[in-house]
């Protein structure tokens, strides 16, 4: 997958490039991502979002990004990535006496 | 060129119209014909479209004219008397009972053909909607109101797909010029004033198409001028006759794949 938009493909649509799409639902307080289509630039791809994943109103904003402009960290670095912190339990506040007639904590 | 001197069914005779309130019906039904049958057009590019993305636009479109149609057929049958609800409209009437213009009708051609006749008709129905919403019928105006944010989308749609195809290659420009062109000969006759639409108008119920020329015209040949395309050259010929039920070749097949499980199965349900 080149994702390059100007790369010279034998067919045009495996030259369009991939864009993760993230949906804000009625209630939500952020977006959430939904999944990802092909489209040939932003403008296509905020429709193409639309019709793919809000045409049963799941939600009032949606935003496209390049999949290629993401940074994800691998598969390969999990266990580096956030074994360390299984074991930290002073970072959870755990040990604290909560009051009795402390309400929503 | 079908058949058009094959006999037709009679009408139902009207119990409880009057006499004016079957044009209005007529009116009315030329508009669903125009929806339903463009609908059932841009049904067949599932699986057909460049991506499965345009697949769902397109069928997103086509679903969006398909609950027009439904929404005016039942009121049409209850004007005219007959109490037709939308499938007594869409799955048992014969070709010559069909009102939809011949642009919709059409074959399917290749994608820029497609984004041709949208560009057309969906300019064609916001103008026609945003005057509908004022009408003096509350049903119609209604229909209309709702209609006017679906068909302004199409509009967006097919004005983002012209512009990327004629300010594209110099092989993508040349085929939308050239589905322009092919296009061309069905677009006067959406402004055509036929009996029905001119009594329709004359009692604010309706809109008169002639009104809708300059203002659609102007729509697309703006979105051309954007997409460094020409507008076309005055065709050589134009299409007639849709209103009154004559209808050009493709018109019967689209009918015999749209009615024929409903005519093998009459009254099944499921």
């Amino acid at each position: 997958m080149s994702g390059g938009s100007d790369a010279v493909a034998p067919s045009s649509e495996r030259s369009w490039p991939l864009w993760e799409v993230f949906v804000r639902g009625k209630r939500g307080l952020s977006h959430v991502h939904v999944g990802s289509l092909h489209a040939p630039d932003a403008e296509l791809a905020l429709r193409n979002a639309r019709d793919v994943y809000t045409r049963r109103q799941e939600g009032v904003s949606l935003w496209v990004v390049r999949a290629d402009d993401i940074t994800a960290s691998s598969p390969d670095e999990k266990d580096s990535f956030f074994d360390p912190a299984a074991d930290k339990i002073y970072r959870h506040p755990t040990f604290y006496d909560v009051p009795e007639d402390v309400e929503y904590l | 060129m079908t058949d058009v001197n094959q006999p037709h069914q009679p009408q139902a005779a009207p119990a409880a119209a009057t006499a004016s309130s079957v044009p209005t019906a007529d009116y009315l039904v030329g508009l669903a014909d125009d929806a339903l049958v463009y609908a059932q057009r841009l049904a067949e590019w599932m699986t057909n479209a460049p991506q499965i993305e345009e697949d769902m636009a397109l069928g997103n479109i086509s679903l969006d004219l398909l609950g027009q149609a439904r929404a005016l057929y039942p009121y049409a049958g209850s004007l005219d008397g007959t109490g037709r609800l939308e499938d007594d409209f869409a799955m048992v009437r014969d070709e010559r009972q069909w009102r939809n213009v011949h642009l919709v009708e059409q074959e399917r051609g290749d994608f820029a053909d497609e984004m041709a006749r949208l560009l057309w008709f969906s300019a064609y129905q916001v103008e026609l909607h945003t005057r509908l919403a004022g009408s003096s019928d509350d049903v119609v105006a209604g229909v209309a109101a709702k209609a006017i944010k679906e068909v302004r989308y199409h509009l967006d749609h097919a004005t983002l797909w012209v512009c990327r195809l004629g300010d594209g290659t110099d092989e993508s420009q040349r085929r939308m010029q050239a589905a322009l062109e092919r296009v061309a000969p069905y677009v006067a006759e959406l402004f055509a004033d036929d009996d029905a639409s001119v009594l329709a108008a004359a009692s604010g119920f309706g809109v008169l198409p002639s009104a809708l020329e300059e203002p659609v015209t102007r729509r697309v040949h703006d979105v051309l001028s954007e997409a460094t395309l020409r507008a076309p050259d005055a065709p050589s010929w134009r299409s007639r006759g849709g209103r009154e039920g004559v209808h050009s070749r493709p018109m019967g097949y689209l009918l015999a794949e749209l009615q024929h499980i409903a005519r093998s199965h009459p009254g099944a349900t499921w």
